[in-house]
């Protein structure tokens, strides 16, 4: 013990290297998250080609033709890359969910027509540059990033108009009251949508141009073993753009004020206001960045189905809300795992029920099971896998 | 002394408030608007716009004769003239005004059910379709004549064991409602929402795919040939008054007895459900349980403090509500003769939210008002400015110097039924949550939250 008033010089502590690198800038936003994704798809890959070979062997389709587990090993490589890119989508949306879910503490049912928004931005840039004839010449990936940037940056701004002229108004009223305001703002939004896109380009369902162009739409094959495996390429360029987006996400989030004020604001509104945050500024910036993901995932969405429409955001939305509460909601890593898990559980599930047709368990059921977990989800474990339990304040 | 002259000087119109004067008014409007349905002709190129104000104002007469400061003897016997004896009549002349009553009344009563839900015990339901399908699938699957399993083994009723499956229709959504609800009701709100949200999109897929390999639904091509309500009892009686009326029915749209009573049975039938709910909503609203749901929906944890019991009385709410729905879509079902899939909508669910949200959440009338008001915009305004958009775009019409068959076909009104819903749903949460005619206590509740001061929470 020090006698008071005596003033000594703090000893300096000493780091080992591997705590070293471990604080290093290229550990803390570019290793670790890409180890965090990596680990998050191994780990679910593992348990779900478990599950579903267990289930092979118990539970055999009655009088197949085929040997399941062998057709399981066929097919598994195309599961996975499929799963996990629908799974990076899964993953962007439902950050939209969480990271509004974090700051406010409520559900922004309108985040669906956010990605849908960010499909028909998509096929807006896509059919204008053909329009202009320059699409098939261009090369893809400046396209995707000229068309991913321009979908962020209407649908993130359109978010910000929703919570300025929607939800700040009701910030303070009762908790149902928002939430209807949502619902009924995702309608008109469709709407809006649907109607302008039927004046101006005369139909519903719209075509990306991208469907004719043979960049986009040749599969890439190669062979696993002695597997022939198929691949998209959108998959490939959904899966590189959203690790793009997610490690910039990371940094974003952890690496910079803006993002510890974000974390400040989602831990406590009033006192991070008190020391000096710009609480509406920052729940503004917020709702911006879940609407830039959004529309990114939306337009990587219709790049990939090829066609969209003005009610395609609300399956996903959906998904990606499970995949939200399946992480733990309000918790940014969980969501990125939830959305992963959730891609490969669809995609495991759309080809693995494909077994079992003869009974009537065709893959029109996979929505039904991915809704049973959220169900299940809730029943045992509703703060999620990652999150942790929080009781309410009075 | 501003007291003074206040007290002393009495309004102009003071002496028209009196009751005997209300009444008499009332009446005079209900005879008038009754009247006025008859001025102008269907063959008038100007029907359409006409009979847009003309039936809307017929079909508040009910609403305004409830308002009067009578006794509840005199309203009553008011109202049932109107509705038993009035409505009938022009349901002969006019079988399309009768459509929309009957839609006003099956959906007020699914707004009671889901009203139950989100103004009793404040939880937002978002999927109340999907409980109304399933009361509707249950009357499609036993009746239907598509090639089920039921039908394969005979299993099949007729049109007369339709009040037993309303009951079991209940029974089955209340059922289906506690089983989603265990799980989800002892969490946030915002996952009831979301999940019920989930099940209303769900019940479609399961809706579509259960036909393999047992055929319970039909799949998507949906159960055709449900058994109507009852009504041969009802034809002659209904042949009797067209006889009395003296109506040419081969000049009516409908020209078949058979057809005018099986539509005025639905109408008798909609209309004792509707009856029933709202004594079973006000009957609750003054119970031990009406009581545990305010307390709940005013504060969760201060009510649990109380003791009330909070799983058990929500999931009493939601699942009275679901039975509520179940019932109903049996109506629905033997009234629709065909069902599929795409029924059962969000829109719907959607659209019954707004009918509760509009009124005023948590009171009986402002419902039915809500109902009302919804009902005939989207089923009688719209396709009336519709209908005469269109006239005026085949005759090419000029209006204000635009010549109306320039007029592109994407703006015909009915299509905008979603963003009519959205955008009632967001006008009223921001401007008046409370809704149009609210309930006393939910009034004092959001103005309550409203206030600065408040905030805490």
């Amino acid at each position: 013990m020090n006698a008071p008033g005596v003033i000594t010089e703090p000893q300096p502590v000493k780091i080992s290297a591997l705590m070293q690198f471990r604080q290093s800038w290229f550990y803390r936003f570019i290793l670790f998250p890409l180890g965090q994704i990596l680990l998050f798809i191994l780990g679910a890959t593992v348990v779900l080609t478990i599950a579903v070979y267990l289930i092979a062997y118990i539970l055999p389709p009655p009088n197949s033709r085929v040997f399941v587990p062998d057709a399981i090993g066929r097919q598994l490589a195309s599961w996975i890359i499929n799963g996990v890119s629908i799974g990076f989508l899964y993953a962007m949306i439902a950050l939209g969910y969480t990271m509004v879910y974090g700051v406010l503490k409520f559900i922004n049912f309108a985040h669906a027509e956010i990605f849908m928004v960010g499909g028909i931005v998509g096929y807006e840039v896509t059919m204008r540059l053909n329009e202009a004839g320059i699409l098939a010449d261009m090369n893809p990936a400046l396209m995707v990033t000229f068309m991913v940037l321009t979908a962020m940056l209407i649908s993130g701004t359109l978010a910000v108009i929703v919570e300025r002229v929607a939800y700040r108004p009701l910030r303070r009223a009762p908790r149902l009251v928002p939430l209807i305001t949502a619902i009924g703002l995702s309608f008109i939004l469709q709407d809006v949508v649907r109607a302008t896109m039927q004046i101006t380009r005369a139909q519903f369902d719209l075509v990306y141009p991208t469907k004719n162009i043979a960049v986009y739409t040749t599969p890439i094959r190669f062979t696993i073993g002695e597997n022939p495996v198929s691949v998209r390429p959108t998959f490939v360029l959904i899966i590189i753009a959203a690790i793009i987006m997610l490690v910039a996400l990371n940094y974003f989030v952890n690496g910079t004020k803006w993002g510890r004020a974000i974390r400040a604001v989602s831990q406590d509104q009033t006192m991070s206001g008190l020391l000096g945050v710009n609480v509406n500024q920052l729940i503004a910036l917020t709702f911006f960045i879940g609407g830039a993901l959004g529309g990114a995932a939306g337009a990587l969405f219709g790049l990939n189905t090829g066609s969209v429409n003005a009610y395609m955001g609300v399956t996903p939305g959906l998904k990606a809300f499970i995949a939200a509460v399946l992480g733990g909601i309000g918790n940014l890593t969980g969501a990125l795992l939830g959305g992963l898990t959730i891609g490969l559980i669809e995609s495991y599930l759309n080809g693995f029920l494909f077994f079992y047709d003869s009974i009537g368990l065709g893959f029109r059921w996979t929505d039904v099971f991915v809704f049973l977990v959220l169900i299940l989800m809730l029943l045992f474990r509703p703060s999620g896998i990652l999150g942790e339990k929080v009781d309410e304040k009075v | 002394m501003t007291t003074l002259t206040q007290t002393s000087s009495r309004p102009w119109y003071e002496p028209l408030t009196s009751p005997v004067v209300l009444t008499i008014m009332a009446i005079i409007y209900g005879v008038l608007v009754t009247l006025s349905l008859f001025v102008v002709p269907r063959t008038d190129p100007l029907f359409n716009l006409v009979s847009m104000v003309t039936f809307s104002a017929f079909v508040i007469t009910p609403v305004i004769f409830l308002s009067l400061p009578i006794k509840a003897l005199y309203r009553g016997i008011l109202i049932g003239i109107a509705l038993l004896v009035i409505m009938p009549i022009i349901g002969i002349y006019f079988p399309e005004y009768l459509e929309v009553v009957i839609q006003i009344c099956i959906f007020a009563s699914l707004a009671l059910g889901l009203n139950m839900v989100v103004g009793y015990a404040g939880l937002l339901n978002l999927g109340y379709a999907a409980f109304f399908a399933v009361g509707a699938y249950l009357w499609g699957m036993l009746t239907s004549t598509a090639n089920t399993v039921f039908r394969q083994n005979g299993l099949i009723l007729t049109s007369n064991e339709i009040i037993p499956v309303m009951i079991l229709g209940a029974g089955v959504a209340g059922l289906a409602a506690i089983v989603l609800g265990v799980p989800v009701l002892r969490l946030r709100g915002d996952y009831l929402a979301i999940v019920t949200l989930g099940f209303g999109e769900i019940i479609r897929v399961v809706a579509r795919s259960l036909d393999r390999p047992v055929n319970w639904t039909n799949g998507a091509l949906g159960l055709n040939n449900i058994a109507p309500v009852p009504s041969q009892w009802l034809t002659p009686t209904a042949a009797n008054t067209i006889a009395f009326l003296d109506v040419n029915v081969r000049s009516l749209r409908v020209d078949r007895v058979d057809v005018v009573s099986n539509n005025l049975m639905v109408y008798l039938m909609s209309i004792a459900l509707l009856m029933l709910f709202v004594y079973i909503s006000r009957t609750l609203e003054d119970s031990m349980i009406g009581r545990a749901w305010t307390a709940i929906r005013e504060d969760e944890i201060a009510a649990e403090a109380m003791g009330v019991p909070l799983l058990g009385m929500k999931l009493r709410a939601f699942a009275l509500g679901a039975a509520f729905g179940g019932a109903v879509g049996v109506l629905f079902s033997g009234k629709q003769s065909f069902i599929d899939p795409n029924s059962f909508l969000l829109l719907a669910s959607i659209s019954i939210l707004a009918m509760v949200i509009l009124g005023g959440m948590g009171g009986v009338k402002g419902v039915v008002v809500g109902a009302v008001i919804v009902k005939l915009l989207e089923l009688h305004i719209l396709t009336n400015i519709g209908l005469q958009i269109n006239q005026m775009r085949n005759t090419g019409t000029e209006v204000l110097g635009f010549n109306m068959a320039n007029l592109s076909a994407e703006l015909e009104p009915t299509r905008f039924k979603p963003l009519i819903f959205g955008l009632i749903l967001v006008l009223m949460m921001i401007f008046r949550p409370e809704g149009l005619l609210p309930a006393q206590r939910r009034r004092m509740e959001i103005q309550e939250s409203r206030e600065p001061n408040a905030a805490a929470t």
